[in-house]
């Protein structure tokens, strides 16, 4: 990634955020039931459905570093997945604070959505310890990729089971569009782009640090640095 | 298993034959050794002593009596998955494997089948165990309606445990990795073999409970099953 990319990236993002923001705190309106802690949602449900992706995207960037043999991809994998998991963080953190404001609780095992997550966290938490376990590069880049493979198959057969046996006490639709009134779909969308684009941006900047840093060790082995 | 029906072209001996004499190898080792099974089986019963005193009961029933079982179960087999490829990492087993002209998937379904062996052995011991220490319901009754749940978690169990067994043996903190990255993925696994043996072991009107978690068990089996085949020829590629 050349620097131009990112500079572009940046900009389109902190618009994006801007805009999503503005909308919002300006245009969604106040929901009936929940009041203003409903905004959380503009946060919560897009963090948590860019950083499923991610998870799975890290999946399939490994599947093509395994028929390829090239560690680009494992580099793309590992970021994706790096980046999932901070952003996994900030699922577990504002699903927190959601529950504790409309249930009263700070965990609510009856959200099949967000005990699911909480499983899929704790695999993918796995994923830098096993990886940093092995000392070889090309093999720790094998297993890493094994792992996101597994991993990401993972993620959509968990929720369906975790979702199965849930009890639904709490019947809301999360991260469907279909029962939002036009306006408060409208900014979710907006919100749910900007977050997408925060991701894209922060892997760019990750992969352009990580393939610095490889050029720099390069470099200084050439001129006999050590 | 998933045993692989087509013979390779490039492999002198069939698929089937290299799994046979694997599977020999490891139950003769296993056999010769005792490294496994009698410590699960030994562990589970202590488990089921841990768990009177931590619950402070004398018996239990319904899905409490199907949670210890599973768990137990489930820590257990961790013991199993943990030591099943340290020999071959330390001793050279894996050199000789990949020397010779043989599919390596082969590799994968003897393991898979060794640790299924292994799960059934502790399982004879750990369920009569529990039946005669924790449970209140007699064993009898519960126990024709068990075997499918006992048998499709531990397909489960196998498929799982032998992936992330090869995963986990040849890095520096196995034994920590190992646990790990199966207690996760297994969790489908117990939610379904936990609901569907919870209404067998009720005290009241025991019954047999809902197909419908056998055959969330019996998919997840499947699809785990075919995701530990196709990947597992790159942990052993070098």
């Amino acid at each position: 990634m050349r620097l131009p990319g990112l500079r572009t990236l940046s900009v389109t993002t902190a618009f994006a955020f801007s805009v999503s923001l503005t909308l919002v705190f300006f245009y969604a309106p106040i929901e009936a039931e929940e009041g203003f802690v409903q905004k959380i949602f503009y946060l919560h449900v897009p963090l948590a459905i860019v950083s499923l992706s991610g998870f799975v995207l890290g999946g399939l960037l490994a599947i093509a570093h395994l028929r390829t043999g090239e560690s680009k991809w494992d580099l793309r994998s590992y970021v994706a997945i790096h980046m999932s998991l901070i952003f996994g963080l900030g699922v577990l953190a504002t699903g927190s604070i959601w529950a504790r404001a409309s249930w009263g609780h700070w965990w609510v095992w009856d959200e099949p959505t967000l005990v699911s997550f909480l499983i899929v966290f704790l695999l993918y938490a796995t994923y830098q310890p096993l990886r940093f376990a092995i000392e070889d590069p090309e093999r720790q880049a094998r297993y890493a990729s094994v792992f996101a493979i597994v991993a990401g198959a993972f993620v959509p057969l968990n929720f369906i089971a975790v979702r199965l046996s849930a009890s639904y006490v709490h019947p809301r639709v999360l991260g469907s569009t279909s029962n939002l009134p036009g306006s408060m779909a409208f900014t979710f969308l907006v919100s749910l782009a900007a977050m997408a684009l925060l991701y894209a941006t922060l892997c760019s900047y990750e992969l352009a640090a990580k393939r610095t840093r490889i050029l720099l060790k390069a470099r200084s082995r050439i001129l006999g640095f050590q | 298993m998933h045993a692989p029906s087509g013979r390779p072209a490039h492999a002198p001996a069939g698929t089937a034959e290299v799994v046979l004499a694997l599977l020999r190898k490891e139950l003769l080792v296993e056999l010769r050794t005792l490294e496994s099974v009698p410590g699960m089986s030994l562990f589970a019963v202590t488990i089921f002593v841990v768990f009177h005193f931590a619950l402070n009961q004398n018996a239990v029933s319904g899905q409490e009596a199907a949670g210890i079982l599973w768990v137990s179960l489930l820590l257990a087999a961790m013991l199993a998955i943990n030591r099943l490829f340290v020999a071959d990492a330390d001793q050279g087993g894996f050199d000789g494997f990949l020397l010779a002209p043989v599919d390596r998937s082969a590799l994968l379904v003897a393991k898979a089948i060794a640790l299924l062996a292994y799960l059934v052995v502790l399982e004879l011991v750990a369920v009569p165990a529990f039946g005669l220490l924790l449970l209140e319901p007699p064993l009898g009754q519960a126990l024709p309606g068990l075997l499918a749940p006992l048998a499709l978690a531990d397909v489960g169990l196998a498929a799982i445990g032998t992936l992330v067994a090869a995963l986990a043996v040849r890095t520096r903190a196995r034994d920590l990795l190992g646990p790990l990255l199966a207690l996760p993925l297994l969790i489908p696994v117990v939610i379904g073999a936990a609901r569907a043996s919870a209404p067998l072991l009720a005290l009241a009107h025991p019954s047999s409970g809902s197909p419908r978690w056998l055959l969330i068990v019996g998919l997840y089996d499947l699809v785990f099953g075919l995701i530990a085949y196709a990947v597992f020829d790159f942990l052993l590629e070098d």
